[in-house]
């Protein structure tokens, strides 16, 4: 079963709706009350770092069955902003190149099972995460 | 935009949100309860956040923001009812939401308060003159 949204992501208006139907398509595959808080606050940091830094962007989220016939979700996050110069730095807790905390990625990354970072400087980011029911 | 109502009980403000809050609501209740504390001269800020099924680093943030604008202005601030999916996720999160108590509930929200006007409530059988007459007292 193929279930894919796409929500464009231009204000912060826009991670309501987002924290929403990521939690209509984990409830779905009867994720557990945890992992659903876990995967509806990863999505609200990843969709606040488009906002914040992304300059707008996009958000597609799928639900997919695993190799072992598990169902999971998969949400990617891409913008076309001006990327990311330091993955690892990005990806430490703290630190911050704008007004947030610096737990949007290095967080976000804590709550998902899987998590993929692609950026190119002057081209975007894109994050992939996903998380299984267990 | 909506509106977070903020309720007085005795010497408390109390804010129960009920809605997955917009950004911009949640800026705007900082800036009512700033506001309304200075007005009422209340001592405490009970924050119930049973009904709210996410806090993310941004909400987390709003909470610490409240609770140190509250603390110059002379009031305390309590966030209860805490779901245990939100408590773990934030853990996880790496949010310590520094400087802000937390309580089970209300009731033990109020009493780490002392809002101990409120459990002498069925002592207190005035009129509402005589209410309002003691009020002043009560604010201190």
């Amino acid at each position: 079963m193929t279930d894919v949204h796409e929500i464009r992501i231009d204000s912060s208006d826009d991670i309501v709706q987002i924290r929403k139907v990521v939690r209509t398509v984990a409830g779905d595959i009867r994720m557990s009350l945890v992992d659903q808080t876990k995967l509806v606050t990863a999505a609200s940091e990843l969709a606040r770092n488009i906002v914040g830094y992304g300059g707008g962007g996009t958000v597609r989220i799928e639900r997919l069955t695993g190799p072992s016939g598990v169902p999971g979700v998969r949400m990617v996050f891409e913008d076309s902003g001006p990327g990311i110069p330091d993955v690892e730095l990005a990806l430490t807790d703290g630190w911050s190149s704008g007004q947030g905390l610096g737990l949007g990625l290095p967080g976000a990354r804590r709550l998902v099972d899987e998590f993929d970072l692609q950026t190119a400087a002057g081209r975007g980011t894109r994050v992939t995460v996903t998380k299984w029911t267990r | 935009m909506d509106r977070v109502p903020i309720l007085k009980v005795g010497d408390v403000l109390l804010v129960s949100i009920q809605t997955d809050l917009q950004d911009r609501t949640a800026l705007a209740l900082q800036e009512d309860l700033a506001e309304r504390i200075v007005r009422t001269g209340a001592r405490g800020v009970v924050i119930d956040i049973t009904a709210v099924e996410i806090v993310d680093s941004f909400i987390g943030r709003m909470f610490a923001g409240i609770a140190a604008m509250s603390r110059l202005l002379d009031a305390r601030t309590v966030v209860v009812g805490m779901r245990p999916a939100v408590a773990i996720t934030l853990v996880e999160l790496g949010l310590s939401l520094g400087g802000v108590q937390t309580a089970l509930d209300l009731e033990t929200g109020l009493r780490l308060l002392g809002a101990d006007s409120l459990e002498e409530g069925p002592r207190r059988c005035g009129t509402a003159d005589d209410r309002r007459a003691r009020d002043p007292d009560r604010l201190q």
